[in-house]
């Protein structure tokens, strides 16, 4: 198993910016700060930076959803570095640790410095940014087929898929509801989340209807916020200040159509064989996770994922969640600790990779998971693209 | 209280490939591309079979009738003027269920639509375009 090149990475230094609903400072200040602190928690110096990656890359079209790229972050730090890397094309958000791994097995770095910025809670008060068509402009690429149908968000599309799987698994809006609810009574623990007022079951299902059957607290909360975090070739990370966080195992397969019409089965996404790769590089079982931060761009992400990494049979979630107390903090699969997206804020599953790190290293203040927790599966993404990670401290 | 103009529906941007699917609508079809030699439907269109590997997949007409896959009823008003509740589907062809289409559900309220419902195509004009969107079919299966 040792030929698998993540396992000659770690996770060594983490940093999270401010995050919140209207920032006080720039994109790039907030990247800046975010990399600053990663870099310094790992016990390392600037200099010793000589790779960056990030996810999408740059798209400067005002959307806030990645304003900073790999470019303006190197220039900022001054950084000189072997490899740079960041574009949308690759296995969910993920996709940039991915890369990193690839580029310290080729021998081409030792310590990566990842970042990920959003920018859309401030950019979502001043810019038109539900389309960025201007008028009379046509919509090219794969959401091309979806265009005349006002298909003005991300969460119609995943309305349709999520409908699907209420169908098929006779899940009840009570049922859906104990995510939210659980992520926000873990935000009020956590000093950084941007929504930190617990949430009732009657807040759940008085919450406006978004697009069937999504309510607005199944949705994550836009916001402002960079995550950056330093992954470091093994020989590297066992001499830092921290207990590396080891990349025991990855997923990143495309095994189905990569396609927001044509997926291959609607109500399970993209998800299952790329748990299935996950699982098959690594022997750790769904059994040894001690904690989990799956994707929730929407609540029903979370669900799919508990079940397509095995934590769950097929449509088992629904029992999963019941009643709440499996995935809370005290539970035997502690869910999203920090908040995640929905109440911590959306930071697109790099929040999730910060708040993983914090729970392993056992900084979670008031929100730490007790038994000192060794595991962490995490998982990003929905419809045609998922990635997934196990992590396992040292 | 005056009603506010419904925002235009976004076009798409259209190549070689799919010109024929947003266009045929003008004499009433849908089309598909299809395989000659192995009857295979190639959606979205491109002139490749990944069945048999022909090159030559063309337009094909079909009968413009599938069935509810999944389908949303949206309920936020996106943009000003934006016409709410509304359905968004995505449409199983009956000749190739793995054929997938999107459109509006029309012509019923949003609450009778249901997974598996009956639908037909219909098309309305834009600008060069035809525009498919789907409606409850009459008889009932």
């Amino acid at each position: 198993m040792n030929t698998l090149a993540e396992k000659n990475t770690a996770i060594t230094g983490i940093g999270l910016s401010e995050v919140s609903r209207s920032a006080s400072k720039s994109a790039l200040a907030l990247t800046v700060d975010a990399a600053l602190e990663a870099i310094r928690d790992a016990g390392l110096t600037r200099a010793e930076i000589d790779g960056i990656a990030t996810w999408p890359g740059e798209r400067a079209d005002g959307s806030g959803f990645s304003p900073v790229g790999c470019a303006a972050l190197q220039d900022a730090l001054r950084l000189k570095i072997n490899w740079y890397a960041g574009g949308g094309e690759a296995p969910g958000q993920y996709g940039a640790v991915f890369n990193a791994i690839g580029a310290i097995a080729a021998g081409l770095c030792r310590n990566v410095l990842i970042f990920r910025t959003m920018y859309e809670a401030t950019a979502r008060k001043t810019a038109y940014a539900n389309s960025l068509l201007k008028e009379g402009q046509r919509q090219a690429g794969p959401f091309a087929w979806y265009a005349p149908y006002y298909t003005y968000s991300a969460a119609l599309q995943q309305a349709l898929f999520f409908n699907l799987y209420v169908h098929k698994s006779g899940i009840q809006p009570e049922q859906v509801a104990q995510v939210p609810i659980n992520q926000r009574r873990n935000a009020s623990l956590n000093p950084k989340a941007v929504y930190r007022t617990p949430i009732t079951l009657e807040d759940y299902l008085a919450s406006p209807l978004i697009a069937t059957p999504l309510r607005l607290f199944d949705c994550d909360v836009p916001c402002d916020g960079a995550v950056a975090i330093i992954v470091s070739r093994m020989d590297v990370a066992r001499t830092l200040r921290n207990p590396p966080v080891r990349i025991e195992a990855i997923g990143s397969s495309m095994q189905y159509r990569n396609s927001w019409t044509q997926l291959d089965a609607l109500d399970t996404q993209a998800q299952p064989k790329v748990a299935e790769m996950m699982w098959s590089r690594t022997d750790l079982k769904p059994s040894n996770v001690d904690v989990a931060q799956l994707y929730d761009g929407f609540t029903y992400h979370t669900l799919n994922w508990l079940e397509n990494f095995g934590f769950c049979e097929r449509y088992g979630a629904k029992d999963f969640v019941e009643g709440g107390k499996r995935i809370a903090l005290e539970g035997d699969l502690p869910v999203n600790t920090g908040g995640g997206a929905l109440s911590a804020g959306r930071l697109h599953a790099y929040g999730a990779v910060h708040e993983a790190c914090t729970q392993l290293w056992g900084r979670g203040g008031a929100r730490q998971v007790r038994g000192d927790p060794q595991v962490c599966a995490t998982s990003t993404a929905g419809g045609p693209l998922a990635g997934a990670m196990l992590l396992v401290r040292d | 209280m005056a009603t506010p103009t419904p925002p235009p529906r976004i076009l798409p941007a259209i190549d070689l490939d799919s010109h024929a699917y947003w266009t045929a609508g003008k004499d009433g079809h849908l089309v598909i591309y299809r395989c000659p030699s192995c009857a295979t439907y190639v959606h979205p269109p491109v002139p490749f079979c990944p069945t048999c590997e022909q090159t030559d997949v063309t337009a094909e007409r079909v009968s413009g009738q599938g069935h509810v896959e999944t389908f949303t009823v949206n309920h936020k008003q996106w943009v000003p003027g934006l016409p709410v509740p509304y359905v968004l589907a995505l449409i199983a062809l009956d000749e190739a269920p793995e054929v997938r289409l999107v459109g509006n559900i029309t012509h019923c309220e949003p609450e009778d639509v249901t997974i598996g419902m009956a639908v037909e195509v219909w098309f309305e004009p834009h600008e060069d375009l035809w525009v498919p969107l789907f409606r409850p079919r009459k008889e009932i299966q």
